[in-house]
Order: C-alpha cells, then sequence, then structure tokens
C-alpha cells in the first residue's frame, strides 16, 4: 500500500467538507442532539427511579458509544457513496490506486469524521451532564476502540453491499446499525435476551463491550475476558469484511458491474 | 445482395505500428457475459506517437474494449499490455502509463477544478503536483476556473477539465471517448489539434472513439472497424472507404453497421468472396 492514494482519499474528503461544511451537520449536529436528548430523559430516570442507580453513565455513556460506532460505519459508507454519487467508480478505479489502498483511504475517512463528533459527543456529556466517562481510563479507551473497529467492519460490510447490489441498495445501507443494535446489548445485559437472541449477541463484538462497560462502571473490577472476547470476534469479523469486500470488489470487476456504475450511479 | 458488395470489409491489413515499443498492445481479448459474446479475439495495437480511432455501432464492443484496457472489466481471454507491462500482472505500473476521458466519467462535480487536479494527481503519484496542476491549468486555459466546482463548469469547461486530469501523469496511452461530442465546433477544433500536439510532440499513443467521420478523418492515423464484438476493418481512414468502394468514411460507418450478417461470421463472407 502506498500512502499518497490513501492520502488523496481523505483529501477529497478534506476538500468536500472545506466546499460545504454543511456536510458536517450529520456528523456533529445529529449526534449533539442525541446526547442531549438522552442526557435529559436519565436525568429525569434519575429523579423519578428512586433505586439510587445512576442513569448517566449507564444510559447516556452507552448512547454515546453506540453512537460513535454507528458513526465509525457512516463514515466509511459516506465517504464510499460519494464516489457513486458523482460517479467517480470509474475514475478511481481505472487509477493505479489498488483497492485495499481505497479501503484504507475510506478509514482514515471516517477515524477524521467520526473523531470529530466523538469529541462534540464527549464535550456535551461532561459540560451539560457531567458524564466523565474517560475517569474509567484506559479500560474504557480500549472497549471505545473494539467499537471503533467493528464500526469499520460494518462500514466494510455496508459499502460490499453497495457494490454487489448497485447504487439503489445505498438505503439497506443506513438501517444497518439499528438492525443490530437490539442484539448487541447496548441498554441492557445479553441475559435477558432469549436464547436465539444471545447466540446473535455473541457474535457481535458490541455485546461485549457493552457488558463489559457495565461491569466497569458498576464497580465490578475490569472485565479483561469480555474485552479479549469481544477483541478476538472485532478482529475476526474485520478481516472477513476484508475478506467479503475483496471478493464482491473482484465479481464487480468481473462482471463489469464497476465499469456500469458510472452510469447508474446518477439514477 | 449488399452482403457481397461489403465482403472486402472482412479484409484487416497488417497492423503499421510506427515503434518498436507499443503504447498498447491487445492480443486476443475475449469478453463472454453468461454465453453473450461481448469481445471475440479482438487483437490491435498502438504505437507511440499513433493516433488510432476505434469505430463502431452502439453495442460494437468500443467500451467493452477500453474497459478492459482500463482494468475496470476482467476479459475472459487474453491480454493487454501498456506500454510493455501487462495490467493483468502488474495493474498499478500499467495503469500509471495510462489516462482516460470520456464523457460518462465526468470529473466529481462537487470539488473544484483545482482541487479534482490536486486528488487524481496524487492517485498517480504524480512528483511535483503543485507545478504540474499549475502547468495544466494553464495549458488548458483552466486557470480562472481553479475554484470553480466542476458540476458548475459548460460542457466545453468540463471536457478541458477532463483532459487536464487525463494529461495530469503525462501518460503513454490516452483513452479519448468522444472527447470532443459536446465542444463548439470552435473549441472541438482546439481540443483535436492540443490532442495531435500531444501525440506528434509528446509520443503519446493515443485511442479515440468518436461518431464523428470527418474529425476521425482529421485526426486518426488509422481506424478499427469494431461490429459485434470483432474487429472487421483496420487501415488509413483516408484511404480505407475508396479500398473499399465507399464514398467516405461516414458511408463505410454505416455499410458496417448496417450489415449483420457481415458483422456476425466475417470469416464466412471472407470465403464466399474468395469463391
Amino acid at each position: 500500500m502506498k500512502a499518497r492514494p490513501i492520502a488523496a482519499i481523505v483529501l477529497r474528503q478534506f476538500f468536500l467538507l472545506r466546499g460545504s461544511p454543511v456536510r458536517l451537520f450529520g456528523s456533529v449536529v445529529w449526534v449533539t442532539i442525541d446526547i442531549v436528548l438522552w442526557g435529559f430523559i436519565t436525568r429525569y430516570l434519575n429523579t423519578v427511579s428512586g433505586s439510587g442507580v445512576n442513569f448517566v453513565p449507564t444510559l447516556l455513556g452507552a448512547v454515546l458509544l453506540w453512537d460513535f460506532c454507528e458513526r465509525v460505519m457512516q463514515g466509511v459508507g459516506t465517504a464510499f457513496l460519494e464516489d457513486v454519487w458523482s460517479r467517480n467508480l470509474l475514475n478511481l478505479f481505472s487509477s493505479p490506486l489498488s483497492i485495499s489502498e481505497y479501503v484504507g483511504g475510506l478509514v482514515l475517512t471516517s477515524i477524521m469524521t467520526s473523531s470529530l463528533g466523538l469529541v462534540m459527543m464527549l464535550i456535551v456529556a461532561l459540560g451539560v451532564f457531567h458524564l466523565e466517562l474517560f475517569s474509567q481510563g484506559l479500560p474504557l479507551a480500549a472497549f471505545v476502540l473494539v467499537l471503533f473497529v467493528f464500526g469499520i467492519t460494518l462500514g466494510i460490510v455496508a459499502t460490499a453491499m453497495v457494490l454487489r447490489f448497485g447504487p439503489a441498495s445505498e438505503w439497506l445501507m443506513w438501517p444497518l446499525a439499528a438492525l443490530l443494535s437490539p442484539f448487541a446489548a447496548v441498554f441492557y445485559p445479553v441475559s435477558v435476551l432469549p436464547p436465539w437472541m444471545q447466540w446473535i449477541a455473541h457474535a457481535l463484538p458490541p455485546s461485549y463491550v457493552f457488558e463489559g462497560m457495565r461491569s466497569l462502571l458498576s464497580g465490578g473490577g475490569f472485565p479483561s475476558a469480555l474485552l479479549l472476547q469481544g477483541t478476538l470476534v472485532a478482529a475476526v469479523e474485520l478481516l472477513a469484511a476484508a475478506y467479503v469486500y475483496g471478493r464482491v470488489y473482484r465479481r464487480a470487476v468481473r462482471t463489469g458491474l464497476l465499469a456500469r456504475y458510472s452510469a447508474e450511479g446518477a439514477t | 445482395m449488399h452482403n457481397r458488395a461489403m465482403n472486402p470489409l472482412t479484409e484487416r491489413s497488417a497492423p503499421t505500428p510506427r515503434n518498436d515499443r507499443q503504447a498498447l498492445a491487445v492480443a486476443k481479448l475475449c469478453k463472454k457475459y453468461a454465453g453473450v459474446t461481448a469481445l471475440d479475439d479482438v487483437s490491435f495495437t498502438v504505437g507511440r506517437g499513433e493516433i488510432v480511432g476505434l469505430l463502431g455501432p452502439n453495442g460494437a464492443g468500443k467500451t467493452t474494449t477500453i474497459n478492459m484496457i482500463l482494468g475496470v472489466l476482467e476479459p475472459t481471454g487474453g491480454s493487454v499490455m501498456i506500454d510493455g507491462v501487462d495490467i493483468a500482472k502488474d495493474r498499478a505500473r500499467a495503469l500509471k502509463r495510462t489516462n482516460f476521458a470520456a464523457v460518462y466519467a465526468s470529473l466529481p462535480g462537487n470539488l473544484t477544478v483545482g482541487e479534482n487536479l490536486w486528488f487524481f494527481g496524487l492517485l498517480y503519484g504524480i512528483e511535483s503536483l503543485r507545478n504540474r496542476v499549475d502547468e495544466l491549468l494553464k495549458e488548458f486555459d483552466l486557470a480562472h476556473l481553479r475554484d470553480t466546482k466542476c458540476g458548475l463548469l459548460s460542457s466545453g469547461e468540463q471536457t478541458r477539465a477532463a483532459l487536464a486530469k487525463a494529461l495530469i501523469n503525462k501518460p503513454t496511452l490516452l483513452l479519448l471517448d468522444e472527447p470532443t461530442a459536446s465542444l463548439d465546433p470552435s473549441a472541438a477544433q482546439t481540443i483535436r489539434e492540443r490532442i495531435k500536439q500531444l501525440a506528434s510532440r509528446d509520443g503519446c499513443g493515443i485511442l479515440w472513439t468518436s461518431h464523428n467521420m470527418l474529425e476521425v478523418q482529421s485526426v486518426c492515423d488509422r481506424v478499427l472497424f469494431l461490429s459485434h464484438g470483432k474487429v472487421l476493418l483496420e487501415g488509413d481512414p483516408r484511404s480505407l472507404p475508396g479500398a473499399h468502394g465507399a464514398a467516405s468514411l461516414e458511408e463505410l460507418f454505416i455499410r458496417v453497421a448496417r450489415e449483420p450478417l457481415v458483422c456476425a461470421d466475417p470469416s464466412a463472407l471472407a470465403s464466399e468472396a474468395a469463391r
């Protein structure tokens, strides 16, 4: 992999943001609204529950991290869709750019845009609702990294889906994270799910992250086993997603779908 | 009846490359989709400094050929060598030596002209990119449009921007799919001159598709007629019509386009002609 083509993909996204700052709306404003909304819900729950449970870290923290994971996925997906929307795939793949450099560029682009969203969420959560998520230190950062890797995996799967089924299938991409959220144990433990849902939950790294988070916040000590399991599942799924993307790309080159994208991208 | 008159169309003169080292060498290229043959055993070359016209009716296989040369469509058989590099073996090195401009592959409209050139310059790994971008902006009279989004350009300006992008890496092989289709006659003339200069001065091999036969006659050193995925004819666009009993290249084109039987089985008709 060469650095310049990867930098080109990242730079292109920077140019787009510079040219139309309103694109930041999705990365910054929606997540802020989410945090404000859930922040007040957790405050309200704190006042009415009488259970002594502090909902701010458990609920608001979970919302923040799940939102981050979703933004990472959307960062990868949106950067890819920019090329579909602008009918640029033919220009891109007739250049020396390799598929790994392209995906590398999409991932770096996502790091750039999702980090903006994460910083914004942390500022609002800390400033308005006193959520000191990172007071947990390094263990939490490790869990965030697992979520980040899973977000990248979802993004790669989503773009592979669009590449395989055509531009119109972008509508399958947007609800992907929402479809997985019931299984991800974001707000409740995996044990409350019926057995068949638990099977799916165990195949999703976020379930380990949120179980670990809850354990950490309730003072149960560092859940190293959960972190290890989550990391392994996330790594395997990332490799699988990269493999699937490679297969889908090769199929698109074999069948001519990639070349046809220039004509179909506009529709 | 007309088929008999068309028999000479099945004959191909030997390719006449100008230089030993070809900008492009296509050998026995085939593409089949689920039993349908889109391209059948197509072989041709483009020499350094040579402009070759790839002609044929819609659906003849021109874009399929171009897509395979660009590496965005995998051939079922055959090979594509760009400046001596086999694209199947070293895709990045082969594509670094080529570039293209086509009406159906415009530059991203949400980036400015300058941003697009920067973006593609990085993709092609251009050294001294700032100078190269300035050079191209000046050469294609785009300097005043550097900060204008490509989507806001007129069609003539968009063509110039696409050509500037196509030359960002000083390609050995340039593929141009109807480069003057959206230009007024004056702008088209300027672009034709520029492209001819590119071949003669810089030694760039150019594969040019166009439906404007007058343009092809004035620009191309050699033409290839494709029909139904096969090369039916190859030769000098100025002498080819006369050699095949046509008054003009356009008349020859129309005959080729309207003779599906000839196109479907040229070898059978060649045998018939021999009898």
